[in-house]
């Protein structure tokens, strides 16, 4: 399963429950403003350095890029644009989005 | 593969109506079959041709009418939210079609994949 | 419900293919339209023959609480719609213990049978699934 979260972990639960029902064999990619989550220094650093030991987090670059964080990214988080958007959603099985 | 998008935002409010497009571009661009694009709630108002953002900022109706017209991509708006929030066959953009939630249904059910976007 | 009549007729061309869908609700009802509008398109889909289960966590468990009284609002109460589910061959509704106990509610409380799941027994039924719908 994709797991697709588009909201900042301090606006909303989001995050939080997407990682608590994603598990070994899944993905979560971060896109619009949950890539919030994917910079370093950040408080939902830890559950997302602590999920990367079980699937892979990807986040998506142009909003990366859009909201100045580029250069910020956590270790071990992959950076996609929209066409690694696309390969995601053909390599799962289905998504999830936890709006 | 053939991708089913379900749209729950308007345009500008939120971003879901630019991620979805980029979204979808990105998908025929690699080959992949847009099988249709649902706008729910207030995704609807994706589809009004009396939108007129300012000359400087990007037109969003504009850009599905023009994926409806390069690629025929299907554009349904949902009836039922439609006339809750006053989007009707009169002020129907280019390139969308109003049908009933059946189309979303049928979305999930001929489409490989389904993608929602919204808040 | 004319919507559901239109649909029915649609049935002669809808597919053979039985999907398994789940419809996630995650927000509470009344402070936005998701959960009267994510209901519409659970009864649509039972025009369509399909394998259809409700989740309900996070906040999405408030939707199933008793004594929804809407008059002093002046909305439309739908939360008599859920009782009528099982009517539509809906009757897989789950719902998260971890959610209802951050929440302090009781499975008596809510106003149809469901089955309370712990996360991660929610975590394989979505995984089970063909399609999710989230709103």
């Amino acid at each position: 399963m994709l797991h697709i979260v588009n909201k900042s972990p301090y606006e909303r639960n989001s995050l939080t429950s997407c990682l608590a029902h994603a598990r070994k064999g899944a993905a979560v990619l971060l896109i619009e403003d949950a890539v919030y989550a994917a910079t370093k220094g950040n408080a939902a650093e830890g559950p997302v350095v602590r999920a990367m030991q079980e699937l892979p987090v990807y986040a998506l670059g142009p909003d990366l890029e859009a909201r100045g964080l580029r250069a910020n990214v956590i270790d071990g988080v992959k950076v996609v644009d929209y066409s690694g958007f696309v390969d995601l959603v053909a390599e799962h099985r289905m998504s999830q989005s936890w709006l | 593969m053939k991708i089913g998008l379900l749209i729950n935002e308007g345009p500008y409010n939120h971003q879901a109506a630019d991620s979805a497009w980029h979204f979808a571009r990105a998908a025929l661009a690699k080959g992949h079959q847009i099988q249709r694009v649902f706008f729910y709630n207030d995704g609807v108002n994706n589809a009004t041709k009396l939108t007129e953002p300012p000359q400087d900022d990007r037109n969003i109706v504009n850009r599905w009418s023009k994926l409806a017209e390069e690629h025929g991509t299907d554009l349904v708006v949902c009836v039922a939210a439609g006339l809750r929030r006053g989007l009707v066959e009169d002020n129907l953009a280019p390139g969308f079609r109003i049908s009933g939630l059946g189309q979303l249904v049928e979305a999930g059910i001929e489409s490989d994949r389904l993608v929602v976007f919204g808040d | 419900m004319t919507q559901v009549a239109e649909e029915i007729d649609r049935e002669a061309d809808a597919e053979a293919v039985v999907k398994k869908f789940m419809f996630v609700n995650r927000k509470a009802p009344h402070g936005t339209i998701y959960a009267l509008e994510g209901l519409e398109v659970v009864l649509i889909s039972a025009a369509f023959d399909q394998d259809v289960s409700l989740a309900f966590l996070d906040d999405g468990v408030y939707q199933l609480l008793k004594g929804q009284e809407t008059k002093a609002l002046q909305v439309k109460n739908f939360s008599p719609t859920y009782r009528a589910l099982e009517g539509y061959d809906v009757e897989k509704l789950y719902v998260e213990r971890e959610s209802l106990e951050a929440r302090g509610i009781k499975e008596e409380q809510l106003l149809v049978p469901v089955q309370v799941v712990s996360a991660k027994e929610m975590t394989e039924l979505m995984e089970a699934q063909d399609v999710i719908v989230g709103f």
